[in-house]
């Protein structure tokens, strides 16, 4: 299950942020140190407020850090200006959020061609493109359809189209089953496993969700604001789904 | 090589086709939302109408007050020298004709009696009239588009032309057509006989009366006697030389006050003097005493300006809420590698649009009241080409303050927040 022999992709190396001031400085990250290789799909887990989210979004690209380095294909982030960094996330970086974020006012081949246009694809294309991958996630009949009228399964399935369909090197997720359902969550991570497995690219989900944590190849569990252990046997993960049931 | 590797224009290091590709989705996010978009589209439409409408009507007012000048086509208007408007009438001498047909500048130079009359009607009632008295050889001064009868005729005993409002407003009954005053009816003009033997055309005046030609001597009968009764001198120019060139040269030649008569507008004649501007042209002039001694400008001038804060009210705060509404969604779009130069774009568009829509929809309303005022003759109502560029300037200022707020807010909102459910 395991590829650890992939290519590094993501390298965190001491990795500080605080939010707010003086008395109220919050210590979000601290000394946060992770790796993500291709080919794999990285979870992040932990109790609620123990900087996952935070964690995710500096590797994205849309936080900034106060110290250490995040290293993403061998581009130091944090060394990177404001439009470099925009472009970069647009052309490397596939994102797929907890609510979708789909827009709903246009149809879902449209809401998964976005990523394309950011990149400059002429409209036609981007549409085509998109229903390719739409029939691929199982929802190729509906294109013409609007989000909202999806079911929440169905609409992640779109999340993860638009994620995939500039091919991007590293897909991040938050919590990409928390509004599912077991049997749509299981769906959406076997996509994932196709997606992580299928091509050169690396999967960075956090989530609380110890239903799907089978999925991983490694898991790094987090509490305040510290990378606790990283698990990366398929051994020790199943050690760790009892663990984590246990506590939760 | 295809179009896109084509492109040559540049936006703030984006190719402009970039843009273009987003313009479809920022107007499909716009005309989703119905229930904003049509808010938007109906404030920017209510500001347009109430602007256009109100600026209109005032301009149509302030063009009634030169009424006199589009009905007595002349080219020269001279009258006592502290007169600074037409309907101002600061009587002259008799004498003061033979001084203006003096000038070497001067064609011609005719008698001119302007003065508000009342008319008896036949049952009883009294209505306010413009008279206005034309030389009876030349009959310089008169109506320039009959309807009926003849304008010889007012070479006839007792005789006057009347517009089409007074064929209404000197009829004993208005709301009858059949009561309508008609050529050979008579009324009284305090209390000498008047018959009609024509039915112009004119423009309404200031004060809401109806238009009366006659004779320059009869308009003296007709009016209570005083020392002086001459109005104005009406003058045209010698042939080769300009109204102002004239003007000039009758101001210099017998120390009175010379106008040329010509559309609102700057005029070569028009001074700085110590005392402020002073006008050459009498239609300025008549305006511009208009806007700096009654209190109309300021009354209409509120209206458009509440039009204009009512339209900066209902947009500013629509808009405000559309990218509320949609923050998460233009969030993911920023997260996604959007850039904030491309995602304010899109806004201004959004902007745009429903500016361009919503100031059209107002112009079409303001048009439709338009005709409704052309066909019943009033309100007053002019609209020249300044007032619906500047209405449409407002409008997409208005527009760009809205989408100013929501680019501000935008650019706030970090990419990361999107994260944060």
């Amino acid at each position: 299950m395991s590829e650890t022999n992939g290519q590094l992709v993501v390298d965190v190396r001491r990795v500080e942020k605080n939010f707010g001031d003086g008395p109220d400085k919050i210590h979000v990250l601290k000394q946060v140190s992770l790796q993500a290789r291709t080919g794999e799909i990285m979870m992040l887990v932990g109790p609620s407020g123990c900087g996952k989210t935070t964690l995710l979004s500096a590797i994205a690209g849309t936080l900034k850090v106060e110290s250490g380095e995040i290293i993403v294909f061998g581009n130091a982030l944090q060394s990177m200006s404001g439009g470099a960094l925009t472009r970069f996330r647009a052309k490397n970086i596939g994102f797929i959020f907890q609510q979708f974020n789909l827009i709903p006012t246009i149809n879902i081949a449209e809401n998964v061609g976005v990523p394309l246009l950011i990149q400059g694809i002429s409209t036609s294309q981007a549409l085509k493109r998109s229903r390719e991958i739409l029939e691929k996630v199982g929802l190729g009949n509906r294109w013409k359809d609007r989000p909202t009228k999806l079911s929440g399964g169905q609409q992640q399935r779109v999340a993860i189209a638009r994620a995939l369909v500039h091919e991007p090197p590293l897909v991040i997720c938050d919590e990409p089953t928390a509004a599912l359902d077991s049997q749509n969550g299981e769906i959406v991570m076997d996509l994932f496993r196709q997606v992580a497995r299928a091509s050169d690219r690396a999967v960075i989900i956090v989530t609380h969700d110890n239903r799907i944590f089978s999925y991983a190849d490694r898991i790094a569990r987090m509490d305040d604001g510290e990378i606790i252990d990283v698990k990366e046997q398929p051994q020790q993960i199943a050690h760790f789904e009892h663990e984590h049931a246990i506590e939760s | 090589m295809d179009l896109t590797s084509m492109v040559v224009l540049r936006v703030h290091g984006h190719p402009v086709l970039l843009f273009s590709r987003m313009i479809g989705l920022a107007l499909k996010m716009l005309f989703g939302d119905t229930a904003k978009y049509l808010m938007l589209v109906a404030g920017l439409f209510f500001a347009t109408f109430l602007i256009v409408q109100q600026a209109s009507v005032f301009c149509g007012l302030m063009r009634w007050t030169t009424a006199t000048l589009k009905n007595v086509a002349a080219p020269i208007f001279v009258v006592e020298e502290r007169v600074e408007q037409v309907n101002e009438t600061n009587p002259m001498r008799d004498t003061d004709v033979a001084r203006v047909r003096s000038v070497s500048a001067v064609r011609w130079a005719m008698p001119l009696f302007s003065g508000i009359q009342r008319v008896r009607l036949a049952d009883g009632s009294f209505k306010t009239v413009q008279l206005i008295g034309i030389d009876a050889a030349s009959l310089a001064g008169a109506p320039g588009r009959m309807i009926e009868g003849n304008l010889q005729d007012l070479r006839l005993p007792n005789t006057v032309v009347i517009d089409e409002l007074a064929t209404q407003r000197l009829s004993s009954n208005p709301d009858d057509p059949s009561k309508k005053i008609k050529i050979g009816d008579q009324f009284e003009i305090n209390d000498v006989e008047a018959r009609v033997v024509g039915i112009c055309k004119a423009m309404r005046s200031f004060t809401g009366g109806p238009y009366i030609w006659t004779t320059y001597e009869r308009a003296l009968q007709y009016t209570p006697q005083s020392r002086k009764m001459l109005t104005a001198v009406i003058a045209a120019p010698l042939e080769g030389m300009t109204s102002e060139e004239a003007a000039a040269e009758i101001e210099r030649t017998t120390g009175l006050r010379a106008y040329v008569n010509q559309d609102f507008g700057s005029n070569p004649r028009d001074t700085i003097t110590a005392k402020g501007k002073k006008y050459g042209d009498f239609n300025t002039s008549t305006v511009w005493w208009y806007v700096k001694n009654t209190g109309i400008p300021i009354s209409f001038g509120t209206t458009v300006v509440i039009g204009f804060i009512v339209g900066v009210a209902i947009a500013c705060q629509t808009f405000y809420a559309f990218v509320l509404d949609n923050l998460k969604h233009l969030g993911a779009l920023k997260a996604m590698g959007m850039s904030n130069f491309r995602l304010s774009i899109m806004l201004i568009v959004q902007a745009l649009t429903v500016g361009i829509i919503g100031f059209g929809l107002g112009l079409l309303a303001t048009s439709g009241f338009a005709l409704g005022a052309i066909e019943n003759g009033q309100p007053p109502f002019y609209m020249p080409w300044q007032i619906p560029v500047a209405a449409f300037v407002a409008v997409q200022i208005i527009c760009m303050l809205a989408a100013l707020m929501g680019i501000i807010r935008l650019s706030l909102y970090e990419p990361a927040m999107v994260f944060r459910a």
